[in-house]
């Protein structure tokens, strides 16, 4: 066994029995030891308090007062309570306004990127960048300013050209709008580089073979480019999905006089935000806890529909 | 490199510079305007027309956001968090690749896939019993609660496993192997050297990724002087002071030093994220 492992070189005198024996062993566990440090941290801080979620669901868990089992009754609550369903319906709101545009968005711009003789290219990758190593506190910070109801840029602008000025923070939609531009603006050159990767795959005689047969450029996209890009785009779907329904702190940002609800009608608070006012304003850890249930079911959920439609669906062959 | 690259026979049209350079003035401009923002003072901020070029008051706004809360020392903070996470992704992701990419033992294929898998789980949502854990272990309020979660990721593990075995070869590992090398010698001396330009990346993607990082370091830590940068800057917007110059310095100056980073090392971050994207 150690002989077939760390073979003796030529000129070297073999290990001494309880030494080769010793570095046998360590060379059988060393893949095991190698792993190990993701699978436990996963453990300690993943898996086990996901699945300790589940269990503190079930009891009225003050985090320096009693734990009394209460069986199925914080779910029994949520679902009777309209605070849970308003940040569920903003969830998917926000989560819808922020996905859609933004995979379309890199779809358009990963194609226009993905030409041979484009000048400023590395220029173009690089500032799409920008906005995912910046921070989502500083943004939402510096959104939040522009998108102002008085004196935000954007709504001078609106006034220039003769629109009301929109409370963006305020309203329903409009902060609904703001929060899903933060997460477009933060993705969408991420999602493109991405796509772009993948287009740049494919090789340049499909393209040539197709221009010749006279495809233009918008039939090339979709039968060529599109069919191409499938794995990663219900990548993008799925990672999208699961990150999409926890957001947390753009919606934390909006409303700095009523952060922990998002505003004082909770109009753009999100599940993430409620399991938070919840747990760690509240002190409630039980029904926090069954906020979590209920938002790992979403997630699952619409991210194995989205897996399961995004599969499924077939352009027309043509 | 641009002759190979698909789609080379028509011209470039000039809507697609339009479009593009559109998409480029998006992406800059928020960063310009919080530097606009941050150099002004607050009657400058709430003036309309809004100013457009900084104003002088930077040093003066920057001097306020040292004064209400400690914010070099958040930086440190940040620093340690987003430095040792960084260096741990790249060492550790690499470790467990390469066992994944080279080394044959019983359950890798099962193990890897598992490793997969950890990919789709929420694990935000379990915040509750994280912070449980956290206060088990005795680590709220420190910086180890921040650090230790973050050392090693799936994604990471996936990336390193890509790059491990499309860029080392069997042969070479097997002639270190006959001239006696462990298998953890193998690792570090043979093809972690081979693969560091990809564990660079990888950090890098872990520090940017540390150091914006929210929503936990808001939950665990409790005392200004374990504050981290995004921590620092949240206190800041919550300050009496209705100053939106303040949060503003406060933010750019959280982003600067990545901005700085990003200067020279960004153009490799671009290059790692198509390299270890879906290919074909």
């Amino acid at each position: 066994m150690t002989t077939s492992i760390t073979p003796t070189k030529a000129g070297l005198p073999p290990a001494p029995p309880v030494e080769a024996a010793r570095r046998g062993f360590i060379e059988i566990i060393a893949p095991y030891a190698y792993i190990a440090p993701f699978f436990l941290l996963f453990a300690v801080f993943g898996l086990i308090p996901l699945l300790f979620t589940f269990y503190v669901a079930l009891f009225d868990w003050n985090p320096i007062g009693e734990h009394v089992f209460v069986g199925l009754d914080n779910f029994d609550r949520l679902l009777g309570d309209v605070r849970f369903w308003n940040a569920a319906r903003n969830t998917v709101s926000i989560w819808l306004l922020s996905t859609v545009p933004q995979l379309l968005v890199a779809l358009v711009l990963a194609h226009l990127l993905n030409h041979a003789r484009l000048r400023l290219a590395v220029f173009f990758r690089m500032t799409m960048l920008v906005p995912y190593i910046t921070s989502v506190a500083a943004t939402a910070i510096v959104f939040v300013q522009m998108f102002d109801r008085d004196y935000g840029l954007l709504n001078w602008l609106l006034g220039l050209v003769g629109f009301e000025h929109i409370d963006f923070t305020q309203s329903v939609t409009g902060s609904h709008v703001l929060i899903a531009v933060m997460v477009t603006w933060r993705w969408f050159g991420y999602t493109t580089l991405l796509y772009l990767a993948s287009l740049q795959a494919v090789s340049r005689e499909i393209y040539e073979a197709a221009a010749v047969d006279g495809a233009g450029n918008v039939r090339q996209f979709l039968h060529i480019s599109l069919p191409a890009l499938r794995p990663v785009i219900v990548f993008t779907i799925v990672t999208s999905t699961i990150g999409g329904l926890q957001i947390f702190t753009e919606a934390l940002l909006v409303n700095r006089g009523a952060a922990n609800t998002c505003g004082p009608i909770r109009q753009c608070q999100t599940l993430t935000l409620f399991l938070f006012e919840q747990g760690f304003i509240q002190f409630k850890f039980g029904y926090a806890a069954a906020i979590g249930v209920a938002l790992f079911v979403m997630v699952v959920g619409f991210a194995g529909l989205n897996y399961f439609l995004s599969t499924r669906i077939r352009p027309v062959k043509g | 490199m641009s002759m190979t690259r698909p789609r080379s026979g028509d011209r470039v049209r000039w809507w697609t510079y339009a479009l593009l350079a559109l998409a480029a003035f998006a992406c800059l401009f928020p960063l310009y305007w919080m530097f606009i923002v941050a150099t002004t003072d607050t009657a400058t901020a709430t003036t309309l027309p809004p100013e457009i070029v900084p104003g002088g008051n930077f040093f003066h706004l920057a001097g306020l956001v040292f004064s209400t809360v400690p914010f070099v020392r958040s930086v440190v903070n940040s620093l340690v968090v987003a430095g040792t996470i960084g260096v741990g992704q790249a060492v550790l992701c690499a470790l467990a690749g390469f066992a994944f990419a080279k080394l044959r033992f019983r359950g890798r294929d099962a193990l890897f896939l598992l490793v997969v898998l950890t990919m789709t789980v929420p694990t935000q949502l379990a915040i509750v019993p994280q912070y449980m854990i956290t206060s088990l272990l005795g680590w709220v309020d420190t910086l180890q609660a921040l650090i230790v979660p973050g050392l090693a990721n799936a994604f990471g593990i996936f990336w390193m496993r890509q790059h491990i075995s499309s860029t080392i070869s069997d042969e070479i590992l097997q002639a270190a192997r006959i001239d006696g090398a462990s298998t953890w010698q193998i690792f570090w001396r043979v093809a972690f050297p081979l693969v560091r330009p990809a564990a660079f990346v990888l950090g890098l993607l872990g520090f940017v990724t540390a150091w914006n990082d929210f929503l936990w370091p808001f939950v665990v830590l409790k005392s200004p002087e374990m504050y981290t940068v995004q921590i620092a800057i949240k206190a800041l917007q919550n300050s009496f002071n209705i100053d939106l110059g303040l949060a503003m310095s406060g933010s750019f100056l959280a982003t600067l030093p990545l901005l700085v980073l990003f200067v020279f090392v960004g153009r490799r971050m671009v290059a790692g994220i198509m390299d270890g994207a879906f290919k074909g």
